[in-house]
């Protein structure tokens, strides 16, 4: 950014050249702040305003205001009209803390486990690391298939092989657990992925340090690797939270959108607005989520002190 | 570290342990894919069968003609190449000046309008779903890939402008400050001069957007009714004549639109862990 002040094609002042040049910027930035105001900023108003609305998709200009109703509502009758008393949301919402805290849970330790190893030295190691790469670049939805088919109590490796034909996905309580393996299965690679991209930036003549004065294997992972690896490992956890928080794919592929709607509050939300057309109510639990996101996101970033550049 | 000279025995255990786990781990990532693929490949009669028969059955590409005979499937596929070429170009283009932008600029604001993209990248797509689908409707849009073209912009721009400012700092900027001197404006310095060094990282950048976007669900499944992309129609693929699930062209279909990610990811492994440690790790 030094610009020889005297160059001849460019008589300007250097302070001249930076306002010209922060002019030029705004010039750059701006189709992308239009596309983003246009495809998320709008949206997300527009969503916030319907919340406070009782309307239908199809109509939505016929609307009538009702604050907070669509949260919190009892009819004189004794009718509970808010999501937030409805148990339906609450199960949503349940199952998708469940899931998320289960599943980035083991993804983390499969992944770190996949990375420690990749990350030595063997015959064949290539390989391993191409073929962490397969779960990851298969679509999501079509890994929900692939595992809906073994989990198929007449057809499939699992359901029927292992499981003897019990219907694991008809069973709520089964279900939850098979979804969160599939989930696992699908983006500990992911995981690894990042895990290993800290790993090999790690010094190693801290390992060789260690070595020298005798430290085990064991006790360097905990006293070296893990401590080293905390910024690499928290920014993958944030993403990979916020991912499993707003999981709907898996949900709607392997149980149908009905079923959908009582394991994810993405699937809630969606069957409100979209199968059942109620878009102020659908709305509402769109906000809900978007806080809830919003609330772990900078809980994590405080807590943690992620930093981001 | 002599182990293997003190105490072979207890070296050769180790060493098998490891390779155990490798197997482990290598028959646990790929084992899935593999079984949809042998799927794929059989009849339906022999889905029945006990794993050990099933492996050894006959080899049929039946479910693949089958699925390649469908016009859903055709369909999906057309539109879904449309979507995701259509939101990536235009991704790269836009986010392209904006990387430059934030990458090489320095004017007030910048760190605020780098978290903003960074908060669009996390947003949960739920919350924009009922905004976008009345924009949608109001544009005339619904059912239109160009509207899922519009809507993917809102996790294809982040991604590109997020990862690309991460290149475009590593760039050495002599190149660009003698374009400047020249007189070259920032567009013919972007075009001329950054983008021929940036190639990698566009091609990088613009597969892992492309993927994103080849993968996308709930809004395909949402803002589309009968023009439906390649997810949604392997979501919803039901059989013409059977009252089950049709297994066996499911997997084909799966297999079609998996297998040229898998080759294009293979291709461009070390690209993409550095796209992806660029997009991740840094930010």
């Amino acid at each position: 950014m030094t610009v020889n002040p005297t160059a001849p094609a460019r008589p300007v002042r250097t302070r001249g050249i930076e306002a010209a040049r922060a002019r030029q910027a705004i010039w750059l930035l701006l189709p992308t702040l239009i596309a983003i105001a246009l495809v998320a900023g709008y949206p997300l108003y527009r969503t916030i305003y319907f919340s406070l609305f009782e309307a239908n998709l199809t109509t939505p200009d016929q609307r009538t205001f009702v604050g907070l109703g669509n949260f919190w509502f009892t009819t004189e009758d004794g009718v509970a009209l808010g999501f937030l008393q409805d148990p339906k949301w609450w199960g949503a919402v349940k199952n998708t803390l469940l899931f998320t805290v289960v599943s980035v849970f083991l993804e983390t330790v499969f992944g770190m486990i996949i990375a420690l190893v990749v990350n030595s030295t063997f015959k064949g190691r290539g390989l391993l690391r191409t073929a962490m790469l397969v779960p990851w670049a298969i679509p999501t939805v079509v890994s929900a298939q692939m595992w809906s088919y073994m989990y198929n109590d007449s057809f499939g490796l699992i359901g029927r092989g292992l499981l003897g034909g019990q219907a694991l996905l008809a069973n709520t309580d089964s279900a939850i657990w098979a979804l969160i393996a599939v989930d696992v299965w699908k983006t500990t690679s992911f995981m690894a992925l990042l895990i290993l991209a800290g790993l090999q930036s790690l010094p190693s003549d801290m390992y060789e340090a260690a070595d020298m004065d005798g430290a085990s294997k064991w006790t360097q992972f905990w006293r070296l690797t893990l401590p080293l690896l905390r910024p690499a490992l928290l920014v993958a956890l944030v993403f990979r939270s916020l991912d499993a928080l707003r999981v709907f794919d898996i949900m709607s592929v392997m149980l149908g959108n009905v079923n959908a709607a009582a394991t994810s509050m993405t699937g809630y939300a969606r069957q409100a607005l979209i199968d059942n057309s109620l878009l102020g109510f659908g709305s509402a639990v769109s906000v809900a989520i978007f806080l809830i996101i919003m609330v772990i996101v900078v809980l994590y970033v405080t807590a943690f002190r992620v930093k981001f550049d | 570290m002599n182990l293997k000279t003190t105490n072979p025995a207890l070296y050769y255990l180790q060493r098998a342990a490891f390779y155990l786990l490798v197997l482990v781990i290598a028959f646990y990532l790929l084992a899935p894919f593999f079984w949809a693929v042998l799927t794929s490949l059989r009849s339906p009669g022999d889905l029945f069968l006990p794993p050990a028969q099933f492996i050894t059955a006959e080899t049929t590409f039946q479910n693949y003609t089958q699925v390649f005979a469908n016009p859903n499937f055709q369909r999906g596929l057309l539109y879904s190449l449309i979507v995701a070429v259509g939101s990536v170009l235009i991704s790269l283009l836009i986010g392209s000046f904006a990387a430059y932008a934030l990458g090489r600029f320095r004017f007030s604001g910048k760190q605020i309008i780098m978290y903003v993209i960074l908060a669009v990248s996390v947003f949960p797509q739920i919350a924009v779903l009922s905004g976008l689908y009345t924009l949608i409707s109001n544009l005339g849009l619904y059912n239109n890939p160009v509207g899922l073209i519009l809507t993917y912009l809102i996790f294809t721009i982040p991604f590109t402008v997020w990862v690309l400012t991460s290149f475009v700092r590593d760039i050495p900027g002599e190149l660009e400050e003698a374009a400047l001197v020249d007189g070259a404006s920032p567009l013919q310095t972007l075009f001329q001069v950054l983008f021929p060094v940036m190639m990698p990282a566009l091609v990088t950048t613009g597969l892992l957007a492309f993927i994103n976007a080849w993968n996308e669900y709930l809004f395909a499944l949402t803002f589309t009714s009968t023009n439906r992309t390649v997810p949604v129609v392997i979501a919803n693929y039901s059989g013409a004549t059977q009252f089950d699930q049709p297994w066996g062209p499911i997997m084909a279909a799966s297999i079609v639109v998996t297998v040229p990610l898998i080759i294009l990811v293979l291709v461009f492994q070390r690209n993409i862990v550095s796209g992806l440690t660029a997009g991740a790790v840094k930010g």
